[in-house]
Protein backbone atom coordinates (compact mmCIF):
# COMPACT_ATOMS: atom_id res chain seq x y z
CA UNK A 1 0.00 0.00 0.00
CA UNK A 2 1.53 3.35 -1.18
CA UNK A 3 1.18 6.31 1.86
CA UNK A 4 1.27 9.53 1.47
CA UNK A 5 4.68 9.20 3.76
CA UNK A 6 6.32 7.50 1.10
CA UNK A 7 6.62 10.56 -1.01
CA UNK A 8 7.63 12.26 1.90
CA UNK A 9 10.93 9.52 2.45
CA UNK A 10 11.17 9.69 -1.32
CA UNK A 11 11.62 13.30 -1.33
CA UNK A 12 14.37 12.57 1.54
CA UNK A 13 16.16 10.09 -0.27
CA UNK A 14 15.75 12.23 -3.86
CA UNK A 15 17.42 15.09 -1.55
CA UNK A 16 20.31 12.43 -0.01
CA UNK A 17 21.21 11.58 -3.17
CA UNK A 18 21.07 15.17 -5.56
CA UNK A 19 23.61 15.71 -2.41
CA UNK A 20 25.56 12.92 -2.56
CA UNK A 21 26.12 13.81 -6.45
CA UNK A 22 26.95 17.28 -5.59
CA UNK A 23 29.54 16.03 -3.38
CA UNK A 24 30.51 13.32 -5.87
CA UNK A 25 31.31 16.17 -8.29
CA UNK A 26 33.15 18.20 -5.73
CA UNK A 27 35.80 15.35 -4.87
CA UNK A 28 36.40 14.86 -8.43
CA UNK A 29 37.35 18.37 -9.32
CA UNK A 30 39.28 19.30 -6.50
CA UNK A 31 41.84 16.02 -7.54
CA UNK A 32 41.09 17.14 -11.10
CA UNK A 33 42.68 20.71 -9.96
CA UNK A 34 45.41 19.27 -8.76
CA UNK A 35 46.31 16.67 -10.84
CA UNK A 36 45.90 18.60 -14.06
CA UNK A 37 46.93 21.97 -12.60
CA UNK A 38 43.65 24.03 -13.29
CA UNK A 39 43.06 26.79 -10.76
CA UNK A 40 39.91 27.58 -12.18
CA UNK A 41 38.41 24.25 -10.72
CA UNK A 42 38.95 25.41 -6.99
CA UNK A 43 36.22 28.41 -7.68
CA UNK A 44 33.95 25.61 -8.76
CA UNK A 45 34.16 23.27 -5.78
CA UNK A 46 33.62 26.18 -3.18
CA UNK A 47 30.41 27.39 -5.69
CA UNK A 48 29.43 24.12 -5.39
CA UNK A 49 30.10 24.07 -1.74
CA UNK A 50 27.63 26.46 -0.97
CA UNK A 51 24.82 24.09 -2.36
CA UNK A 52 25.89 21.46 -0.83
CA UNK A 53 25.29 23.47 3.09
CA UNK A 54 22.10 24.84 2.10
CA UNK A 55 21.10 20.90 1.46
CA UNK A 56 22.74 20.04 4.25
CA UNK A 57 20.44 22.29 6.90
CA UNK A 58 17.34 21.56 4.54
CA UNK A 59 17.79 17.69 4.62
CA UNK A 60 18.41 17.93 8.86
CA UNK A 61 14.91 19.92 9.26
CA UNK A 62 13.37 17.50 6.68
CA UNK A 63 14.21 14.65 8.97
CA UNK A 64 13.17 16.66 11.81
CA UNK A 65 10.00 17.14 10.07
CA UNK A 66 9.41 13.30 9.48
CA UNK A 67 10.34 12.46 13.64
CA UNK A 68 8.00 14.83 14.86
CA UNK A 69 5.28 14.85 12.74
CA UNK A 70 5.28 11.46 11.53
CA UNK A 71 6.21 9.18 14.62
CA UNK A 72 7.97 6.70 12.30
CA UNK A 73 8.58 3.41 13.23
CA UNK A 74 10.54 0.36 12.75
CA UNK A 75 12.12 0.45 8.71
CA UNK A 76 11.15 4.19 8.93
CA UNK A 77 12.89 5.04 11.40
CA UNK A 78 15.96 3.39 10.42
CA UNK A 79 15.51 4.96 6.91
CA UNK A 80 15.19 8.46 8.46
CA UNK A 81 18.14 8.47 10.94
CA UNK A 82 20.09 6.62 8.60
CA UNK A 83 19.55 9.68 6.62
CA UNK A 84 20.50 11.76 9.36
CA UNK A 85 23.86 10.17 9.42
CA UNK A 86 24.49 10.05 6.29
CA UNK A 87 23.53 13.64 5.63
CA UNK A 88 26.26 14.87 7.87
CA UNK A 89 28.39 12.46 6.36
CA UNK A 90 28.07 13.88 2.86
CA UNK A 91 28.78 17.38 4.47
CA UNK A 92 31.94 16.62 5.73
CA UNK A 93 32.87 14.40 2.50
CA UNK A 94 32.10 18.01 0.87
CA UNK A 95 34.36 19.94 3.55
CA UNK A 96 37.03 17.45 2.91
CA UNK A 97 37.07 18.04 -1.07
CA UNK A 98 37.47 22.00 -0.12
CA UNK A 99 40.04 21.17 2.17
CA UNK A 100 41.92 19.45 -0.86
CA UNK A 101 41.85 23.09 -2.83
CA UNK A 102 43.09 24.68 0.06
CA UNK A 103 46.23 22.36 0.05
CA UNK A 104 46.01 22.49 -3.79
CA UNK A 105 46.01 26.01 -4.32
CA UNK A 106 49.70 26.73 -2.80
CA UNK A 107 51.22 23.75 -5.13
CA UNK A 108 49.81 25.58 -7.96
CA UNK A 109 51.60 28.32 -7.14
CA UNK A 110 55.16 26.02 -7.32
CA UNK A 111 56.46 23.31 -10.10
CA UNK A 112 55.35 20.01 -9.27
CA UNK A 113 57.54 17.90 -7.02
CA UNK A 114 57.13 14.64 -8.96
CA UNK A 115 54.39 13.32 -11.30
CA UNK A 116 51.59 12.52 -9.08
CA UNK A 117 50.24 8.31 -9.65
CA UNK A 118 49.76 7.15 -6.10
CA UNK A 119 47.45 10.22 -5.00
CA UNK A 120 45.19 10.29 -8.82
CA UNK A 121 44.80 6.35 -8.13
CA UNK A 122 43.44 7.08 -4.09
CA UNK A 123 41.13 9.69 -5.33
CA UNK A 124 39.50 7.84 -7.81
CA UNK A 125 39.12 4.83 -5.40
CA UNK A 126 37.97 7.01 -2.72
CA UNK A 127 35.23 9.30 -5.11
CA UNK A 128 34.46 5.65 -6.35
CA UNK A 129 33.43 4.47 -3.00
CA UNK A 130 31.73 7.66 -2.24
CA UNK A 131 29.61 7.17 -5.40
CA UNK A 132 28.53 3.30 -4.87
CA UNK A 133 28.17 4.34 -1.42
CA UNK A 134 25.31 6.28 -2.49
CA UNK A 135 24.21 3.46 -4.96
CA UNK A 136 24.18 0.73 -2.00
CA UNK A 137 21.86 3.52 -0.13
CA UNK A 138 19.57 3.89 -3.01
CA UNK A 139 19.32 -0.03 -3.96
CA UNK A 140 19.03 -1.01 -0.45
CA UNK A 141 21.88 -3.08 -0.94
CA UNK A 142 23.59 -4.69 1.61
CA UNK A 143 26.21 -6.29 -0.35
CA UNK A 144 27.69 -3.44 -2.13
CA UNK A 145 27.84 -2.06 0.98
CA UNK A 146 30.27 -4.77 2.40
CA UNK A 147 31.94 -4.74 -0.72
CA UNK A 148 32.89 -0.51 0.27
CA UNK A 149 33.94 -1.41 3.59
CA UNK A 150 36.61 -4.12 2.33
CA UNK A 151 37.92 -1.40 0.35
CA UNK A 152 38.47 0.59 2.94
CA UNK A 153 41.89 -1.21 3.76
CA UNK A 154 43.25 -0.45 0.42
CA UNK A 155 42.98 3.02 0.51
CA UNK A 156 44.92 3.18 4.33
CA UNK A 157 47.48 1.49 2.59
CA UNK A 158 47.84 4.06 -0.19
CA UNK A 159 47.92 6.60 2.75
CA UNK A 160 50.56 4.35 4.49
CA UNK A 161 52.74 4.49 0.86
CA UNK A 162 52.28 7.84 -0.08
CA UNK A 163 53.25 9.37 3.26
CA UNK A 164 56.60 7.38 3.30
CA UNK A 165 57.25 8.07 -0.43
CA UNK A 166 57.10 12.17 0.63
CA UNK A 167 59.05 11.22 3.73
CA UNK A 168 61.82 10.27 1.44
CA UNK A 169 61.48 13.24 -0.21
CA UNK A 170 61.73 15.82 2.29
CA UNK A 171 64.73 13.70 3.94
CA UNK A 172 66.67 14.04 0.87
CA UNK A 173 66.00 17.96 0.23
CA UNK A 174 64.36 20.17 2.98
CA UNK A 175 63.12 22.49 0.44
CA UNK A 176 60.55 20.07 -0.66
CA UNK A 177 59.09 19.44 2.50
CA UNK A 178 56.17 22.41 2.13
CA UNK A 179 54.83 20.68 -1.17
CA UNK A 180 55.27 17.37 0.43
CA UNK A 181 53.37 18.08 3.16
CA UNK A 182 50.99 19.91 1.54
CA UNK A 183 50.34 16.23 -0.90
CA UNK A 184 50.24 14.10 2.69
CA UNK A 185 47.33 15.87 3.69
CA UNK A 186 45.44 15.96 0.65
CA UNK A 187 46.70 11.58 0.75
CA UNK A 188 44.63 12.54 4.34
CA UNK A 189 42.05 14.31 3.08
CA UNK A 190 41.17 11.17 0.74
CA UNK A 191 41.64 8.73 3.38
CA UNK A 192 38.89 10.54 5.42
CA UNK A 193 36.64 10.53 2.39
CA UNK A 194 37.02 6.83 2.19
CA UNK A 195 36.14 6.61 5.96
CA UNK A 196 32.94 8.55 5.30
CA UNK A 197 32.00 6.51 2.54
CA UNK A 198 32.03 3.48 4.88
CA UNK A 199 30.25 5.24 7.50
CA UNK A 200 27.73 5.66 4.85
CA UNK A 201 27.80 1.90 3.89
CA UNK A 202 27.94 0.73 7.26
CA UNK A 203 24.32 3.33 8.11
CA UNK A 204 22.96 1.65 4.80
CA UNK A 205 23.50 -2.06 6.46
CA UNK A 206 21.43 -0.70 10.07
CA UNK A 207 19.01 0.79 7.56
CA UNK A 208 18.13 -2.13 5.23
CA UNK A 209 18.87 -5.30 8.04
CA UNK A 210 18.59 -3.04 11.56
CA UNK A 211 22.20 -4.54 12.60
CA UNK A 212 24.44 -2.38 13.86
CA UNK A 213 28.13 -3.52 12.16
CA UNK A 214 30.04 -0.61 13.56
CA UNK A 215 32.93 -1.45 16.01
CA UNK A 216 32.63 -5.03 15.67
CA UNK A 217 35.27 -5.79 18.38
CA UNK A 218 33.07 -4.29 20.80
CA UNK A 219 31.82 -6.47 22.99
CA UNK A 220 27.79 -6.51 23.50
CA UNK B 1 19.25 3.99 31.39
CA UNK B 2 15.71 3.83 31.76
CA UNK B 3 15.72 3.05 27.97
CA UNK B 4 18.40 0.40 28.69
CA UNK B 5 16.12 -1.16 31.47
CA UNK B 6 13.25 -1.32 29.23
CA UNK B 7 15.86 -3.37 26.29
CA UNK B 8 17.18 -5.79 28.49
CA UNK B 9 16.34 -9.54 28.77
CA UNK B 10 13.77 -9.37 31.95
CA UNK B 11 15.02 -11.80 34.36
CA UNK B 12 11.65 -11.32 36.34
CA UNK B 13 9.26 -14.45 36.43
CA UNK B 14 6.77 -15.74 34.33
CA UNK B 15 3.18 -14.50 35.40
CA UNK B 16 1.06 -16.09 32.63
CA UNK B 17 2.41 -18.99 30.67
CA UNK B 18 -0.33 -19.60 27.42
CA UNK B 19 1.00 -22.86 25.42
CA UNK B 20 -1.28 -23.95 22.27
CA UNK B 21 -4.33 -21.57 23.28
CA UNK B 22 -6.98 -22.03 20.38
CA UNK B 23 -10.43 -20.41 20.25
CA UNK B 24 -13.65 -21.19 18.49
CA UNK B 25 -16.29 -18.94 18.73
CA UNK B 26 -18.87 -21.34 16.91
CA UNK B 27 -16.68 -22.48 13.68
CA UNK B 28 -14.52 -19.82 13.31
CA UNK B 29 -11.33 -20.09 14.62
CA UNK B 30 -10.37 -17.09 16.74
CA UNK B 31 -6.98 -17.61 18.46
CA UNK B 32 -4.52 -19.77 16.01
CA UNK B 33 -1.89 -21.97 18.66
CA UNK B 34 -1.13 -18.77 20.89
CA UNK B 35 2.08 -19.56 23.24
CA UNK B 36 3.05 -16.61 25.24
CA UNK B 37 4.98 -15.27 28.45
CA UNK B 38 3.30 -12.74 30.09
CA UNK B 39 6.34 -11.62 32.83
CA UNK B 40 5.67 -10.53 36.31
CA UNK B 41 5.80 -6.75 37.34
CA UNK B 42 5.83 -5.44 33.26
CA UNK B 43 3.76 -4.35 30.98
CA UNK B 44 2.95 -6.39 27.95
CA UNK B 45 1.19 -4.74 25.14
CA UNK B 46 -0.87 -6.95 22.55
CA UNK B 47 -1.20 -4.59 19.19
CA UNK B 48 -2.85 -5.94 16.06
CA UNK B 49 -5.29 -4.91 13.49
CA UNK B 50 -9.30 -5.10 14.27
CA UNK B 51 -10.27 -8.32 14.87
CA UNK B 52 -7.09 -10.24 14.97
CA UNK B 53 -7.90 -11.81 18.47
CA UNK B 54 -6.56 -9.71 20.97
CA UNK B 55 -9.56 -8.90 23.11
CA UNK B 56 -10.49 -12.38 23.17
CA UNK B 57 -6.62 -13.62 23.76
CA UNK B 58 -6.92 -11.29 26.50
CA UNK B 59 -10.54 -12.23 27.65
CA UNK B 60 -9.05 -15.52 27.96
CA UNK B 61 -6.62 -14.39 30.94
CA UNK B 62 -9.78 -14.46 33.35
CA UNK B 63 -12.55 -16.50 31.31
CA UNK B 64 -14.12 -13.82 30.36
CA UNK B 65 -14.98 -15.37 27.05
CA UNK B 66 -17.29 -18.01 28.68
CA UNK B 67 -19.90 -15.54 29.16
CA UNK B 68 -20.43 -15.64 25.24
CA UNK B 69 -22.74 -18.38 23.91
CA UNK B 70 -20.69 -21.12 21.45
CA UNK B 71 -17.32 -20.49 22.36
CA UNK B 72 -14.68 -23.22 23.16
CA UNK B 73 -11.32 -22.94 24.08
CA UNK B 74 -8.49 -25.23 24.13
CA UNK B 75 -4.97 -25.41 25.16
CA UNK B 76 -3.42 -23.98 28.91
CA UNK B 77 -2.94 -21.04 30.61
CA UNK B 78 -0.98 -21.12 33.50
CA UNK B 79 -1.46 -18.29 36.20
CA UNK B 80 0.96 -18.39 39.32
CA UNK B 81 1.36 -22.06 38.54
CA UNK B 82 -2.75 -22.68 38.09
CA UNK B 83 -4.31 -24.10 35.32
CA UNK B 84 -7.02 -21.44 34.88
CA UNK B 85 -8.60 -23.72 31.48
CA UNK B 86 -9.47 -26.08 34.31
CA UNK B 87 -13.92 -26.14 34.76
CA UNK B 88 -13.51 -26.36 37.84
CA UNK B 89 -11.74 -23.70 39.15
CA UNK B 90 -13.65 -21.06 40.81
CA UNK B 91 -14.22 -18.29 38.04
CA UNK B 92 -15.23 -15.21 41.05
CA UNK B 93 -11.69 -15.97 43.16
CA UNK B 94 -9.54 -15.62 39.59
CA UNK B 95 -11.25 -12.46 38.37
CA UNK B 96 -10.69 -11.03 42.06
CA UNK B 97 -6.81 -12.20 40.96
CA UNK B 98 -6.81 -11.31 37.41
CA UNK B 99 -9.09 -7.99 37.00
CA UNK B 100 -10.16 -5.90 34.18
CA UNK B 101 -10.29 -2.27 32.56
CA UNK B 102 -12.48 -1.75 29.44
CA UNK B 103 -12.35 0.39 26.64
CA UNK B 104 -15.23 2.98 28.03
CA UNK B 105 -14.79 3.33 31.91
CA UNK B 106 -17.78 1.45 33.10
CA UNK B 107 -18.61 3.08 36.72
CA UNK B 108 -21.77 1.39 38.68
CA UNK B 109 -23.63 4.43 39.01
CA UNK B 110 -23.21 4.99 42.50
CA UNK B 111 -21.29 7.16 44.80
CA UNK B 112 -17.44 7.27 44.10
CA UNK B 113 -17.58 5.23 47.56
CA UNK B 114 -19.92 3.00 46.57
CA UNK B 115 -18.13 2.16 43.83
CA UNK B 116 -14.88 1.42 45.51
CA UNK B 117 -16.35 -0.53 48.56
CA UNK B 118 -18.48 -2.59 46.20
CA UNK B 119 -15.65 -4.84 45.75
CA UNK B 120 -14.58 -5.22 49.61
CA UNK B 121 -18.38 -5.68 50.50
CA UNK B 122 -19.03 -8.80 48.02
CA UNK B 123 -15.87 -10.03 49.67
CA UNK B 124 -17.04 -10.19 52.90
CA UNK B 125 -15.77 -6.58 54.09
CA UNK B 126 -18.37 -4.84 56.44
CA UNK B 127 -16.15 -2.83 58.59
CA UNK B 128 -17.25 0.87 57.91
CA UNK B 129 -13.51 2.39 59.53
CA UNK B 130 -12.05 -0.15 57.49
CA UNK B 131 -13.96 0.65 54.03
CA UNK B 132 -13.37 3.97 54.51
CA UNK B 133 -9.35 3.20 54.42
CA UNK B 134 -9.41 1.53 51.70
CA UNK B 135 -11.30 4.08 49.56
CA UNK B 136 -8.77 6.33 50.69
CA UNK B 137 -6.08 4.33 49.69
CA UNK B 138 -7.00 2.79 46.30
CA UNK B 139 -8.08 6.30 45.21
CA UNK B 140 -4.47 7.92 46.64
CA UNK B 141 -3.09 4.85 44.36
CA UNK B 142 -4.66 6.22 41.08
CA UNK B 143 -4.31 9.86 41.75
CA UNK B 144 -7.56 10.51 41.97
CA UNK B 145 -7.88 10.85 45.84
CA UNK B 146 -7.10 14.85 46.11
CA UNK B 147 -9.57 15.62 42.93
CA UNK B 148 -12.81 14.11 44.87
CA UNK B 149 -12.11 13.32 48.35
CA UNK B 150 -14.49 15.92 49.23
CA UNK B 151 -17.57 14.68 46.76
CA UNK B 152 -16.91 10.93 47.56
CA UNK B 153 -20.88 10.83 48.12
CA UNK B 154 -21.37 12.33 44.82
CA UNK B 155 -22.36 9.86 41.65
CA UNK B 156 -19.70 8.46 40.16
CA UNK B 157 -21.01 9.43 36.63
CA UNK B 158 -20.50 13.26 37.59
CA UNK B 159 -16.51 12.51 37.26
CA UNK B 160 -14.78 13.05 33.85
CA UNK B 161 -14.57 10.19 31.71
CA UNK B 162 -10.45 10.30 32.22
CA UNK B 163 -11.22 10.37 35.95
CA UNK B 164 -14.28 7.58 35.77
CA UNK B 165 -11.70 5.75 33.82
CA UNK B 166 -9.03 6.09 36.86
CA UNK B 167 -12.00 5.30 39.45
CA UNK B 168 -12.50 2.27 37.53
CA UNK B 169 -9.11 1.18 38.21
CA UNK B 170 -9.14 2.04 41.56
CA UNK B 171 -11.82 0.05 41.86
CA UNK B 172 -9.76 -3.14 40.49
CA UNK B 173 -6.77 -2.13 42.71
CA UNK B 174 -9.17 -2.30 46.18
CA UNK B 175 -9.47 -6.01 46.29
CA UNK B 176 -5.31 -6.98 45.57
CA UNK B 177 -5.19 -8.35 42.17
CA UNK B 178 -2.07 -9.74 40.85
CA UNK B 179 -2.91 -8.99 37.53
CA UNK B 180 -4.49 -6.20 35.54
CA UNK B 181 -6.07 -6.65 32.14
CA UNK B 182 -6.67 -3.49 30.09
CA UNK B 183 -8.88 -3.81 26.70
CA UNK B 184 -8.14 -0.36 24.69
CA UNK B 185 -8.44 1.41 28.36
CA UNK B 186 -7.66 4.93 26.33
CA UNK B 187 -9.91 4.60 23.78
CA UNK B 188 -12.66 7.00 24.88
CA UNK B 189 -10.12 9.39 26.54
CA UNK B 190 -8.79 12.64 25.25
CA UNK B 191 -4.73 12.74 25.08
CA UNK B 192 -4.35 14.80 28.88
CA UNK B 193 -6.50 11.97 29.98
CA UNK B 194 -4.75 9.31 28.33
CA UNK B 195 -1.54 10.61 29.58
CA UNK B 196 -2.77 10.23 32.62
CA UNK B 197 -3.59 6.74 32.64
CA UNK B 198 0.10 5.91 30.78
CA UNK B 199 1.95 7.22 33.95
CA UNK B 200 -0.94 5.85 36.20
CA UNK B 201 0.31 2.48 34.46
CA UNK B 202 3.86 2.99 34.75
CA UNK B 203 3.48 3.55 38.58
CA UNK B 204 1.76 0.48 38.98
CA UNK B 205 3.89 -1.83 37.24
CA UNK B 206 6.20 -2.04 40.47
CA UNK B 207 3.18 -3.94 41.77
CA UNK B 208 1.17 -5.36 39.39
CA UNK B 209 1.28 -7.68 35.79
CA UNK B 210 0.09 -5.29 33.55
CA UNK B 211 -1.37 -6.91 29.93
CA UNK B 212 -2.54 -4.37 27.42
CA UNK B 213 -4.27 -4.36 24.25
CA UNK B 214 -4.04 -1.16 22.31
CA UNK B 215 -4.71 0.16 18.76
CA UNK B 216 -2.60 2.96 19.23
CA UNK B 217 1.02 1.88 18.83
CA UNK B 218 2.80 4.95 19.81
CA UNK B 219 0.61 4.37 23.39
CA UNK B 220 2.52 0.47 23.22
CA UNK B 221 5.54 2.09 22.30
CA UNK B 222 5.55 4.39 25.52
CA UNK B 223 4.55 2.22 28.22
CA UNK B 224 5.11 -1.24 27.70
CA UNK B 225 8.34 -3.45 28.18
CA UNK B 226 6.87 -6.18 25.82
CA UNK B 227 4.72 -6.30 22.91
CA UNK B 228 3.07 -8.72 21.02
CA UNK B 229 1.77 -8.53 17.44
CA UNK B 230 -1.27 -10.38 16.46
CA UNK B 231 -2.58 -10.97 13.13
CA UNK B 232 -5.80 -13.12 12.09
CA UNK B 233 -5.35 -15.11 15.37
CA UNK B 234 -1.99 -15.36 15.32
CA UNK B 235 0.90 -14.48 17.42
CA UNK B 236 3.00 -13.24 15.21
CA UNK B 237 5.96 -11.58 16.62
CA UNK B 238 6.39 -11.03 20.40
CA UNK B 239 9.68 -9.62 21.94
CA UNK B 240 11.46 -6.99 23.77
CA UNK B 241 9.07 -3.17 23.20
CA UNK B 242 12.43 -1.61 21.53
CA UNK B 243 13.24 -4.40 19.59
CA UNK B 244 9.80 -4.81 17.83
CA UNK B 245 9.17 -1.06 17.09
CA UNK B 246 12.99 -0.74 15.82
CA UNK B 247 13.91 -3.71 14.40
CA UNK B 248 10.93 -6.43 13.86
CA UNK B 249 11.31 -9.59 12.58
CA UNK B 250 8.77 -10.53 11.02
CA UNK B 251 7.82 -8.76 7.48
CA UNK B 252 4.14 -8.52 8.98
CA UNK B 253 5.02 -6.82 11.68
CA UNK B 254 7.10 -4.52 10.32
CA UNK B 255 4.07 -3.61 7.44
CA UNK B 256 1.68 -3.25 10.23
CA UNK B 257 3.95 -1.00 12.63
CA UNK B 258 4.90 1.38 10.28
CA UNK B 259 1.32 1.24 8.29
CA UNK B 260 1.58 -0.11 5.33
CA UNK B 261 -1.63 -2.65 5.99
CA UNK B 262 -4.42 -2.02 9.09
Amino acid sequence: MERHFDEELRELEEQLLRMGALVGEMISLSIKALAQRETGLITVVREKEDEVNRLHIKIDELCLRLLALRQPLAVDLRFITAGLRINSDLERMGDLAVNITDATRPLLEEPPLKPLIDIPRMSEMAANMAKESLNSFLKRDTKLAKAILNQDNEVDYLKDQIFREFLTYMMQDSSTIKRALELILISRHLERIADHACNIAEDVIFMVMGKDIRHPKLQR
Amino acid sequence: MIMEEREKESSSGVKIKAEGVNLYYGRFQALKDVNLEIKERMITSIIGPSGCGKSTLLRCFNRMNDLIDGVRTTGSIVINDQEIMDKKIDLIKLRKKVGMVFQRPNPFPFSIFENIAYGPKVHGQTDKNRLSEMTEESLRSVGLWDEVKDKLRNSALDLSLGQQQRLCIARLLVVKPEVLLMDEPCSALDPIATEGIEELLHSLKKDYTIVIVTHNMQQAARISDETGFMLLGELIEFGSTVKIFTTPSDTRTENYITGRFG
